[in-house]
């Protein structure tokens, strides 16, 4: 039972190791816009760099998960066009996926 | 109650409430069911790959990030050297590097927090409340208080989660049936619409307007289709905010 609760000095420099790194991504883009000089180029950017981080991480991930994923995805951003409710367009997506999966696509 | 309020001469900086806190809390409540789970699977990973259950629980609670805790799981050795080590947190680093960005997109809101508060705050930072932060601050909410609720909650449910996912593993069913990998990427696609408000803030009209993100769409597949890893993510996104640098507009905003 003891083995649970070891645990190993390499694992322990790698698992700091880890966290260091997860740390500067998540401080690394703050300190970064902390220190750039404000500009309109940059603010172009930054006006489009939200919708662009969105788009470039779910529809990789919507055609890795198949049909099902895309029709969900689909449906979700539909309902959301329609009511503007977050809630009612995440289960209207979850809904589609679940169905569609159980059907077997 | 506020933990940051001087009466008399009011700070420049967001206020965090307790309220805040709770909302934070709130708002991230859809999100749960589906971290749960990834945390869990995590845990059941971490048992079958032979990491004990502390160094397991450590992972969680310091490395606080699912996709890159997962891959790390296909390096972990049982004698480290210095180079697995450092590939290890390169791998690490490369996965997590969406958050440079989020955190640059996110920054009018977050040089708001009190100083003693920022750096501190941000290692709660994770693509949850990341979405619920940029949905909060455009609707007009300045309480720093929901992105440190938020990532609290998250955080203490991910170290929970990953113990019995640890010990028992083996009992969780496929987590793919009941579409918990689809949560995330549903609720940042249900982000677009409030977010359009911003591209149109550039005062580009209709085709133009929609160039970035047709940039940020299109590579982020392409990379995808070609690279193996998670690349796509920061260089797709990268590619988006490029193209609106360089496109004319923007001078109305």
């Amino acid at each position: 039972m003891s083995a649970l609760f070891t645990v190993h000095g390499g694992a322990f420099l790698a698992l700091c190791s880890m966290a260091l790194a997860s740390y500067l991504c998540r401080v690394g883009g703050v300190w970064l816009m902390d220190h750039l000089p404000p500009s309109p180029p940059l603010k172009r950017a930054l006006q489009a760099l939200p919708g662009s981080i969105i788009l470039a991480t779910v529809l990789p991930l919507g055609m890795k998960g198949g049909v099902s994923a895309l029709c969900g995805l689909a449906a979700a951003l539909l309902m959301m066009i329609l009511t503007r409710k977050d809630l009612a367009a995440l289960s209207c997506g979850m809904i589609v996926v679940i169905a569609l999966r159980q059907w077997g696509f | 109650m506020s933990l940051s309020a001087s009466p008399q001469n009011p700070p420049p900086y967001a206020p965090i409430t307790w309220r805040g806190l709770w909302t934070g809390l709130r708002l991230v409540l859809p999100l749960l069911p589906g971290i749960s789970v990834f945390g869990a699977a995590f845990g059941a990973g971490a048992a079958h790959t032979g990491l004990t259950l502390a160094e397991a629980v450590l992972s969680s609670g310091l490395v606080f990030a699912g996709a890159a805790q997962l891959v790390s799981l296909a390096l972990w050795q049982q004698d480290w050297t210095l180079a697995s080590i450092l590939a290890i947190t390169l791998v690490v680093f490369a996965i997590n590097a969406r958050m440079i960005l989020m955190g640059a997109a996110l920054h009018h809101w977050i040089k708001t927090a009190p100083p003693r508060w920022r750096w501190i705050s941000l290692f709660l930072f994770t693509d949850a409340n990341w979405i619920v932060g940029m949905r909060y601050h455009a609707d007009g909410g300045r309480d720093y208080g929901i992105f440190i609720g938020a990532g609290l909650t998250l955080w203490s449910l991910w170290v929970v989660v990953t113990i019995p996912g640890y010990l028992l593993g083996s009992l969780i069913g496929d987590p793919h049936v009941w579409a918990l990998d689809m949560i995330m990427p549903m609720i940042f696609v249900t982000m677009l619409v409030p977010l359009w408000n911003s591209l149109s803030a550039t005062g580009r009209s209709g085709f133009l307007a929609l160039m970035p993100w047709g940039v940020a769409a299109l590579t982020g597949l392409a990379i995808h289709a070609t690279w193996d890893g998670y690349s796509f993510i920061v260089i797709g996104a990268l590619s988006g905010a490029l193209t609106s640098a360089l496109m004319p507009g923007g001078e109305r905003a």
